[in-house]
């Protein structure tokens, strides 16, 4: 029995591997750098200090972009839920033959470049866009009126990024759900939106909470569309480390917030998992 | 209890249903007694669930009607028709507890909550399975969610029982002990049952009346004895049981006896129940469990039994009994099952069979 013990970890190897190099190697470098030194000259020096950190809670500015982006991420989500369960629900309920396409469809966006998707935007919205250009051509505007670079916009491109995700996880467990629950419901006396109620929105909720989840997470570590559809007062969080890391180089500094943004994120997701946690809710489908 | 002019709590009147071009079940009248517990049997696919469904409001029959009490239900929705229903995979809610499953019937249909843990008290009692309020479902076995899902349904009081094949899940033990516990309580709740099952073990034990149907097509209506002793045709004699079908000719008919010449010549008797004359081509249906064998050197055939002679071709012991494959003549054999009550005959002895005209039962050569 003893020499079996290997067995597990040899399989296990190949993805241990690919997740102790890819992941937890450069956090740990980004971890050390945080702590490093940045003279003036521009160089890093090898240190342990705390400034960086100090630095971002020197004033509100820092930490008011980090509330702001856990603000978006909230908004995204509740944005998500409501307009995610609406088309996971219906094809759920959908007996057209059509199904599988529509569900291709919804994929669909994942074939196209992210940042060609968001982009798109401008020549919808922008200044210059379909939607002025219609307004002017029958005469309700003469100037082209300003849609883009808010925090309405930002919100769309997160909702245009991240709605199939939730469509996705939120389809995934209605499609587990046993239709004769419903059926059971139904024959002792419920009416059909009675049995959504008690049946069909409950046992719904681990994949609305996945989704939830995965929603939250992506929403916090973004950057593009801030970048390409905000203005200079929606950057996120991810806009601040992108600025830092690649715009100014300052690799310590960048490497902090990031450390702070993935402490925060751990307390979220933890916090999340201990009371609204997915393995609760899973436990109590256990042998079913 | 049962009178005979008494409105029947279920009516099938010319029910029809199709899917998309796929007939599920034929035209069909069927009535069932209040009070009564009626099976609907058959090989998977024959419309016995659609027809229970159909009850329950589950489909919608394309045409004919279904009364309840004798009231139209057609247009009456699912949740209005007061109807208990169990399912093959029990259908217990995971995410409630036991308490709350068997309370969810009561929760809508305006019962006060004092009277609500009452009710659900006693359906667990009578279900045996007291105390259990505060389980989740998946903490209980496949037998013990059984019986919560009835406990489920009985405790509404529903004005008929609907079972889709609710035992077929369980493995065999305990089916043979749901069954009579399933038996038992709809006699004690006197409540009107439709019980949905290919197994015709279930169907003979339990039923007051079966209706045996196939390809969307009743085949037979009647109790347990009767279809199973007087099979109305090939398909019920050969679902039901192990039966022995012999080709003949009718060549004389009296009082008592049809008597019928089978292929290998010998000449049968068969009780005369009417509807058979000199000529018909007929077709012998006799229960495997029907005859007797004896050894050919001891036997002294009795008076009035039909009696031939084979050899043993193939046996199989079981146990309790042995099923034999007798050889009669060319190309000729029957299966008969005996309870050993002589001794275990061997591969290729001659023996005499001996089997009465009464358990000789003739049907029309399909």
């Amino acid at each position: 029995m003893k020499s079996e013990k290997w067995k597990p970890w040899a399989l296990l190897a190949p993805s241990l591997s690919a997740v102790v190099l890819l992941l937890v190697i450069p956090v740990c470098f980004v971890i050390v750098y945080s702590f490093w030194l940045r003279a003036p000259s521009g160089a890093d020096i090898p240190a342990f200090q705390l400034g960086n950190y100090a630095k971002f809670f020197e004033d509100f500015f820092y930490p008011g972009i980090l509330i702001r982006t856990i603000r978006i991420a909230f908004e995204t989500v509740i944005l998500c839920v409501v307009m995610g369960y609406i088309p996971a629900y219906f094809f759920y309920r959908s007996e057209s033959r059509y199904k599988q396409i529509f569900l291709l469809l919804i994929m669909l966006p994942f074939w196209v470049s992210f940042i060609i998707r968001t982009m798109s935007w401008i020549n919808i919205m922008g200044d210059s866009g379909l939607i002025n250009h219609v307004l002017i051509k029958i005469g309700l505007i003469e100037t082209p009126f300003s849609m883009l670079y808010n925090e309405f916009t930002v919100l769309m491109g997160l909702l245009m990024y991240l709605l199939p995700f939730m469509v996705l996880n939120i389809y995934v467990s209605l499609e587990g759900i046993d239709k004769s629950l419903l059926e059971a419901a139904r024959c002792m006396g419920c009416t059909e939106w009675q049995a959504f109620r008690e049946v069909t929105l409950p046992l719904s909720l681990p994949g609305v909470s996945a989704g939830c989840l995965l929603v939250f997470v992506l929403t916090a570590g973004t950057y593009l569309p801030p970048m390409i559809l905000g203005g200079p007062g929606n950057d996120m969080i991810a806009n601040l480390i992108f600025k830092r890391v690649i715009g100014t180089l300052d690799w310590p500094f960048g490497s902090a917030i990031s450390v702070i943004l993935l402490s925060l994120l751990f307390v979220i997701v933890w916090t999340y998992n201990r009371y609204l946690g997915i393995n609760q809710i899973f436990k109590s489908f256990q042998g079913n | 209890m049962v009178s005979g002019d008494r409105q029947p709590m279920v009516q099938f009147k010319g029910i029809l249903k199709r899917f998309g071009k796929v007939t599920a079940v034929e035209k069909m009248d069927f009535d069932i007694e209040e009070g009564s517990l009626v099976t609907l049997l058959g090989p998977s696919g024959c419309g016995k669930t659609t027809l229970l469904r159909m009850v329950a409001g589950l489909e919608e029959p394309t045409e004919g009607d279904i009364f309840i009490k004798g009231k139209r239900v057609n247009d009456i929705p699912i949740h209005k028709r007061n109807l208990g229903m169990i399912f093959q995979n029990y259908a217990l809610f995971p995410h409630k507890t036991i308490f709350d499953n068997v309370a969810f019937g009561l929760k809508y249909r305006n019962v006060s909550k004092a009277q609500i843990e009452t009710k659900v008290t006693r359906a667990l009692e009578m279900v045996r399975l007291p105390g259990v309020e505060k389980r989740m479902p998946s903490q209980l076995s496949g037998g013990q969610q059984q019986r919560i899902a009835m406990a489920r349904a009985i405790v509404i009081e529903p004005d008929v029982l609907l079972m889709d094949e609710p035992l077929s899940a369980l493995d065999e033990n305990l089916r043979e002990a749901m069954r009579r516990e399933v038996d038992n309580l709809q006699q004690m709740l006197g409540v009107t049952t439709i019980f949905v099952t290919h197994d015709q073990r279930e169907a003979l034990s339990m039923s007051d009346k079966i209706l045996v149907m196939k390809d969307g097509r009743k085949q037979q209506e009647g109790n347990p004895e009767s279809v199973y002793n007087e099979p109305a045709n090939h398909f019920v004699a050969d679902f039901l049981g192990h039966s022995n079908f012999i080709a003949g000719e009718v060549v004389g008919v009296d009082d008592n006896h049809v008597n019928v010449r089978i292929e290998t010549g010998d000449i049968l008797l068969a009780e005369n129940k009417g509807g058979f004359s000199r000529g018909d081509r007929v077709e012998m249906i006799v229960r495997a469990q029907r005859f007797d064998a004896f050894p050919k050197a001891e036997f002294q055939p009795t008076a009035g039994l039909n009696h031939f002679q084979g050899h043993i071709k193939d046996r199989s012991y079981m146990g309790g009994e042995v099923s034999y494959f007798i050889e009669l003549g060319v190309d000729r054999e029957i299966h008969i099952i005996s309870m050993m009550r002589t001794r275990l005959y061997d591969i290729g002895e001659a023996v005499s069979i001996q089997v009465a005209p009464h358990h000789c039962h003739l049907i029309p050569l399909e």
